[in-house]
């Protein structure tokens, strides 16, 4: 039973994450990206090929991945959003279904299309150590995933509280023009949020695919909607609410597992996410202008 | 030149392609030039399904294959378990895509189109996870074999000329009545929704109405589509039908532009024939399609056609166009000034409709 929640917590934790990066650049763009699921497979093949060839490291691995999709969703957020500013989001939209088709199959390219897998030789350490609470017991990757989910929330939440960055992405976020009347660098602060944003997935990436040591070119692309989900569910432009409903959903799927069966787990997400957009569709903790906002 | 003759003779590249097209089947030996004929027939339906929602509303709908999907497993239940002639087997999976669009449009269409879009997609996932651990119903991964062919009042389709008369009809009557549809009042509305929603809503338009509406008619369409899918290729598995077949179709109207009915028809056929033509490509079809997305967006936003109107001329058979009198508050003022003359030369009014 607690197990089952530390799994569910686990795997929520990782969707939390996904779904506040994806809340960030929705917040601050308003522009959903559809591509994050797929930079969240880059994110998971770069932490493969760094264990399995370079060294298994697991700090070294985290501030690579982090570098890397940091580039990537800057690079993205130029070619989609910035030479499309004026465009209606449609495009902006096709554009980011685009790039995540390419990624998918660059990826295939590079990486092979089948599974593979991390030698359990080399990962051993992380992945079968396990940690005894009080006849609860918890793998030292498990910790690892839960510890650095945890850290990062805590580490966008001071940064957007406490720096003169977050400030500015916070006010961009309120209105972008009048940030820029404010002499706020808005274009760079797009860039920028958007590549936090995909830094965020592309290390969820890296946790989930040393969690489960399986690594497939689509690898990205269920649990990027589920990531979508969650931020829907938890009102799309609000941070707690992303970690909440990311969590919830995580907890919820690994009980039904136990409940029904493995096939109704994937479909837990878009199912809560369905009953929200009917429901309630300024989402748990959104705010209800959002609902009319931007629908072009 | 007015009348018939005149309709006649605009219409007639429509009508050359159409006679090039029904005689093609006899001049092509090769029976895999036919099938990627037919490929493209059932993407030209899908891709306009797809228009009506994407170009003529202007909705963000992203979870297409899901209709598609539903028409094509609806169509192998009907014929297989309740032994429906083709017809309606057809007939009632367009009613049953229909239905499923109008439970999800009905409760989505109020939102904007962010959470439309999310809503789609959610939709597609959701419909794939269904058909693939539903087994009792779906037959799981596994998928549903031996659909058989269709049979029309008796005259069995079985050749591949057969399949490609086929889909030519349903291609046909497919833009015949999105072309009737489109000039329409309906059409009207939908197009006043894409350009100003609020506007539209002032003057009257009741725009959840009509999207609903374009929605259950697009779904209506695509599972047409997927009904011949079915009976063509005879056996179905829900990885037909995932999420990134609906962004094939939105590639197809990303390219060939939409807003149009032309433009969806040339997109479908550029991006099913290409892949095809250069077998080379055809591992890094869905490369293709991703840059395809990418760059049109970028270059050319309307797409190859958008942006225009070169819908079929098929004026003959709508009502007549009003005569404009004098005092008509929309002539411009060149053609007003004088009264007299204005009425006495109607042609030079008439010109400028």
């Amino acid at each position: 039973m607690f197990e089952q929640l530390i799994n569910g917590l686990t795997q929520g934790s990782v969707y939390a994450l996904l779904a506040l990066g994806f809340t960030v650049i929705f917040g601050t763009l308003r522009m959903v990206t559809f591509a994050h699921g797929e930079v969240f497979m880059v994110g998971a093949y770069i932490g493969l090929s760094l264990f399995t060839y370079f060294s298994p490291n697991f700090f070294f691995a985290l501030v690579i991945v982090l570098l890397a999709t940091f580039i990537l969703g800057a690079v993205m957020e130029i070619v989609a959003f910035r030479f499309l500013r004026d465009a209606p989001h449609f495009s902006s939209l096709l554009v980011t279904i685009g790039i995540s088709i390419l990624l998918i199959n660059v990826a295939q390219l590079i990486w092979g299309p089948g599974t593979r897998a991390v030698p359990p030789a080399i990962i051993e350490d992380l992945a079968y150590s396990e940690i005894e609470f009080n006849g609860i017991y918890v793998t030292y990757l498990q910790l690892a995933v839960l510890g650095v989910a945890i850290a990062l929330m805590v580490a966008m939440y001071l940064f957007m509280e406490r720096t003169k960055i977050g400030m500015a992405i916070r006010a961009t976020a309120q209105d972008h023009e009048a940030a820029f009347a404010m002499g706020v660098n808005v274009n760079r602060v797009f860039t920028f949020t958007f590549a936090i944003g995909s830094m965020m997935g592309g290390v969820a990436g890296l946790l989930v695919g040393l969690y489960y040591n399986v690594f497939f070119p689509t690898m990205g692309t269920l649990l990027g909607l589920k990531a979508f989900s969650a931020s829907v569910v938890g009102g799309l432009s609000s941070l707690p609410g992303a970690v909440v409903a990311g969590l919830i959903i995580g907890v919820v799927e690994s009980f039904a597992v136990e409940v029904w069966d493995a096939g109704v787990r994937h479909m837990v997400s878009f199912l809560f996410m369905i009953v929200v957009l009917i429901a309630r569709p300024a989402g748990l903790f959104g705010k209800k202008e959002l609902i009319k906002a931007r629908g072009d | 030149m007015t009348g018939p003759l005149r309709e006649a003779i605009a219409n007639s590249p429509y009508w050359a392609l159409l006679a090039v097209l029904v005689i093609a089947p006899a001049l092509i030996e090769n029976q895999y030039i036919l099938q990627v004929m037919i490929f493209v027939g059932i993407y030209i339906m899908l891709t306009l399904s797809l228009n009506l929602l994407n170009g003529y509303v202007g909705l963000i709908a992203l979870g297409h294959a899901g209709f598609y999907g539903i028409g094509a497993y609806a169509s192998a239940k009907f014929s297989l378990e309740l032994g429906f002639p083709f017809l309606l087997s057809l007939l009632g999976s367009g009613v049953v895509a229909g239905v499923f669009g109008y439970l999800l449009g009905r409760p989505t269409l109020r939102l904007s189109g962010i959470y439309l879009a999310l809503a789609t997609l959610g939709f597609n996932v959701v419909l794939w996870l269904l058909l693939l651990n539903w087994m009792s119903f779906t037959n799981g991964p596994l998928g549903i074999m031996s659909i058989p062919p269709p049979n029309i009042f008796g005259y069995e389709i079985e050749t591949r000329s057969d399949y490609f008369y086929l889909i030519l009809t349903l291609v046909v009557l497919t833009l015949f009545s999105m072309n009737r549809l489109v000039n329409s009042r309906f059409g009207r509305a939908l197009v006043a929704i894409r350009e100003d929603e609020l506007a539209a809503e002032a003057i009257g338009v009741d725009t959840t109405r009509y999207k609903v509406q374009a929605f259950v008619l697009s779904a209506f369409y695509a599972g047409l589509a997927g009904s011949f899918y079915a009976h063509f290729v005879k056996y179905i598995s829900p990885d037909s039908f995932t999420h990134m077949e609906s962004f094939i179709m939105l590639a197809m109207l990303a390219l060939g532009g939409s807003g149009n009915l032309f433009g969806p028809v040339v997109g479908a056929t550029i991006l099913i024939v290409i892949p095809e033509v250069f077998r080379g490509l055809l591992e890094y079809r869905m490369i293709i399609y991703g840059s395809v997305l990418v760059v049109m967006m970028l270059v050319r936003r309307e797409g190859l056609l958008g942006g225009r109107d070169y819908s079929l001329r098929l004026r003959f058979l709508d009502d007549p166009e009003p005569e404009y009198t004098v005092g008509d508050k929309f002539l411009p003022d060149g053609d007003v000034g004088d009264g007299a003359e204005a009425s006495s030369n109607p042609q030079g009014v008439e010109g400028r409709s």
